[in-house]
């Protein structure tokens, strides 16, 4: 290096970072508008902010545009101190933030005026999803470009995850996305019948396996050893949950399609798959939590730990739960209940929501030139309240589930059913009420997160890094 | 009926789900076999302080992971998995569902025989008959009918004494068995004028207030047209064919002029699916008299 040294590039993690809080507060308030519209279903206010729409709009917003936010700031940060070097890509580098910005303004525009394409986390009509190949391609391009001029030799487990997740979701937003436009704002799937919800099933329940999941393991597996100080435990478990996740993920979808008009031997792989994945998930979980053997202590004043330990705790949990509900008999209770609602959010809240939060708390006062939030106490507070709003949130699902379960098969001497419909919708209202204030207590401590993020980088200094030469090496 | 045009795919099926859990298998015994130094890093560093204990997976871990590879490869000999190979018990979804069916068909047929047995109005006057067949309608009928069976725009109403294919018990069975194909064909040739006259000739034959020139000439086209065909010489309509009674005050899509000329120009389908052969004469015969009940009372 002649005269000026490298530095990283954090202006793009700063600017995804912060998107993180603010798209998570928008995703997750709409996410608390359609719990409450269960509840009190004179809040379906005309077409466009009725539940049929917004819900679409919920699952894009935390997913894609929280969700996705998180993992663009991560992997960014990740990538570049893990390779020892500034992110690699020019002004494929910006265009993936303000064009991933104008993906998720372009949902909020559409999905209420009711512009879909009726592909479950697959909505946005086809310009929209050319929009997002061309982002997905260029973060690629930049990813892997800063991978390849890494100036250590080996790649960092983490990046396994993060590359992983990057080339399974193009590949799945391909295959899934294929259409026939007929106009600008409708289009039809190339697949038809059972064939159309395979591909969607394979879509859906791999964009929870690898954007979800694979992902998120990537952030885990940098901001857990840093934050705890600690080794990651064990280098051979992570390379054979690595290969064995990302091999057995691929075959689950059918279990989402029991007792359907697939055929029963797909069913049959989707289920054996699912349960082969148990052991593959858990290895994430055990390296993380493993890594903090000896630093236990760590956890009882660091809230940011405290994240991310409880994060790896309910992705053991709903890890768990995955697999026992694809088995057919299992699933012929749960499917279609407010169970697999309760599944999906101990996942989504309680895993990916957690982990993003610790890690964000984590960048945020280092993208900021500070050495702490402006408030350790918030952040606190912050998890407490959000672990008891994700407790109220999947147990209320759990028992609501259960009961529809069960109401929807019990059958009368007569051979008729002992339940209309609308009674099992009866029967659940109480349970909405108390998921709903679970979702207000999670929602509530996004503001606070907020507002600990803006007071933490007002009169922050947004200095430019220099790189970190690699052990061993001497600049 | 094979999922396939060609057997080639089958044996496809097979050679990948195997040898996909093997690889799983492979993978576990070839990185067990790594020498391991627990409590020792593997010497790389990353970001000034990132490193990687080489510790060996927990044992209980493998464990695991292997019960879940068995369990698959017992599973895949029992049942449907291996593309066309049925597996050792024989089962499929569809025989699953026809086997419950059956048990709970046999479960309940002696109480359906007994009312099968009965007079369908004394069946409409027995008291568990009649839960029986509110349970019944409301799992299968109000989805159209509506839970108060007052019916919608296009789906009759049950609850009053208006029977548009009869309402003697062997008609209400006949109905519901076999169901009805309603079909009044369209009439555009007419031309709007008479049609619009045919509307309000129509409406003055159940006292609704209208244009009387225009419900005059309506008259001889009512005649002219054909209409009479249908719905007789006085509009009193015939339960045979299904054609509705035009001089009484129940109207199936609504009784305003521009709804009549709708009806009139472009003609109207509608269907009442058949029932029997999904619920069979038991079921049928309590729903019937239960569909019944529903008019006594009413005016």
């Amino acid at each position: 290096m002649s005269g000026t040294q490298t530095t990283y590039n954090d202006k793009v993690v700063r600017q995804f970072a912060v998107m993180t809080v603010i798209w998570g507060i928008v995703g997750m308030l709409v996410g608390v508008i359609i719990a409450a519209q269960l509840v009190w279903p004179e809040l379906n206010i005309g077409p466009w902010l009725h539940f049929g729409r917004l819900r679409p709009l919920h699952t894009n917003a935390v997913i894609f545009a929280f969700g996705g936010c998180a993992l663009f700031a991560t992997s960014y940060w990740v990538v570049q101190r893990t390779s020892h070097v500034r992110l690699w890509g020019g002004p494929l580098i910006p265009f993936t933030f303000w064009g991933w910005q104008l993906i998720i303004v372009l949902a909020a525009i559409t999905l209420p005026l009711g512009i879909t394409s009726g592909k479950e986390y697959a909505e946005l009509e086809w310009p929209i999803d050319i929009l997002i190949t061309l982002v997905w391609v260029s973060y690629a391009v930049v990813f892997f470009g800063t991978v390849a001029v890494r100036k250590v030799a080996h790649i960092y487990v983490a990046n396994w995850f993060f590359g992983a997740f990057i080339i399974a979701v193009a590949l799945l937003h391909l295959g899934n996305s294929m259409a026939m436009p007929v106009s600008l704002t409708k289009s039809y799937s190339v697949y038809a019948g059972v064939q159309d919800a395979m591909i969607q099933w394979w879509y859906g329940h791999n964009a929870v396996g690898f954007f979800l999941t694979a992902g998120f393991l990537g952030m885990m597996y940098y901001f857990v050893p840093k934050q705890a100080g600690r080794p990651v435990y064990s280098y051979r478990l992570s390379v054979v949950h690595f290969w064995a996740l990302i091999f057995t993920y691929m075959w689950a979808g059918p279990h989402h399609l029991h007792y359907t008009a697939l055929p029963d031997w797909t069913q049959s792989v989707g289920m054996i798959f699912s349960l082969i994945l148990l052991a593959p998930s858990w290895g994430g979980m055990i390296n993380g939590i493993m890594t903090l053997s000896g630093a236990w202590h760590k956890l009882r004043d660091d809230p940011v730990l405290k994240f991310l330990i409880t994060s790896l705790s309910f992705y053991g949990m709903s890890t768990f739960e995955g697999p026992m509900m694809s088995i057919k008999t299992v699933n012929a209770l749960s499917h279609y209940t407010d169970w697999t609602v309760g599944h999906v959010h101990s996942g989504a809240l309680g895993w990916v929501a957690m982990v993003s939060i610790g890690s964000i708390y984590y960048l945020l006062p280092r993208l900021f030139g500070k050495t702490e939030m402006y408030s350790t106490k918030l952040v606190t507070t912050h998890f407490w309240i959000a672990t008891i709003g994700t407790v109220l949130y999947i147990a209320s699902m759990w028992i609501a589930g259960v009961m529809q379960g069960l109401m929807w098969r019990a059958i009368n001497p007569d051979g008729t059913l002992a339940y209309s419909f609308v009674e099992s919708v009866k029967g659940s209202y109480p349970f909405w009420a108390i998921r709903w204030l679970g979702g207000v207590l999670f929602l509530g401590g996004m503001l606070i997160m907020a507002y600990n993020m803006f007071k933490t980088m007002a009169g922050g200094k947004t200095e430019d890094v220099p790189v970190l030469a690699p052990a061993g090496h001497h600049a | 009926m094979s999922d396939f045009v060609s057997d080639f795919w089958n044996l496809y099926v097979i050679v990948i789900v195997v040898g996909s859990i093997l690889a799983c298998v492979v993978l576990l015994i070839v990185q067990g076999k790594a020498t391991f130094t627990p409590g020792k890093t593997m010497g790389h560093v990353w970001d000034g302080d990132l490193e990687e204990y080489n510790n060996p997976m927990p044992k209980w871990w493998t464990w695991m992971f292997v019960i879940t590879v068995v369990f698959a490869f017992v599973y895949l000999a029992l049942y449907p998995g291996l593309g066309n190979f049925k597996g050792m018990l024989g089962w499929t979804s569809v025989g699953q569902h026809k086997a419950e069916v059956e048990k709970a068909d046999a479960a309940a047929k002696p109480l359906f025989d007994k009312y099968l047995a009965m007079d369908l109005k004394a069946v409409a006057g027995d008291k568990q008959a009649m839960e029986m067949g509110k349970r019944l309608y409301l799992t299968y009928c109000m989805q159209c009918h509506g839970a108060d069976a007052r019916g919608a725009k296009g789906f009759p109403n049950l609850a009053d004494n208006d029977w548009q294919w009869g309402g003697e018990p062997e008609q209400v069975v006949a109905t519901i068995a076999a169901g009805r194909m309603g079909v009044m064909p369209p009439h555009p040739q007419l031309g709007a004028e008479t049609i619009k006259d045919l509307a309000n000739f129509v409406r003055s034959l159940s006292g609704l207030p209208g244009d009387s020139v225009r419900a005059a000439k309506g008259k001889e086209a009512f005649v002219a047209a054909g209409c009479l065909g249908c719905h007789g010489p006085e509009g009193k309509g015939n339960i045979a064919m299904g054609a509705p009674n035009l001089t009484d005050k129940v109207w199936l899509y609504g009784s305003s002029e521009a709804t009549i000329i709708e009806t009139i120009t472009n003609g109207r389908q509608n269907k009442m699916p058949a029932w029997k052969e999904f619920l069979g004469d038991g079921k049928v015969h309590v729903l019937s008299a239960y569909v019944l009940s529903l008019s006594q009372g009413a005016k």
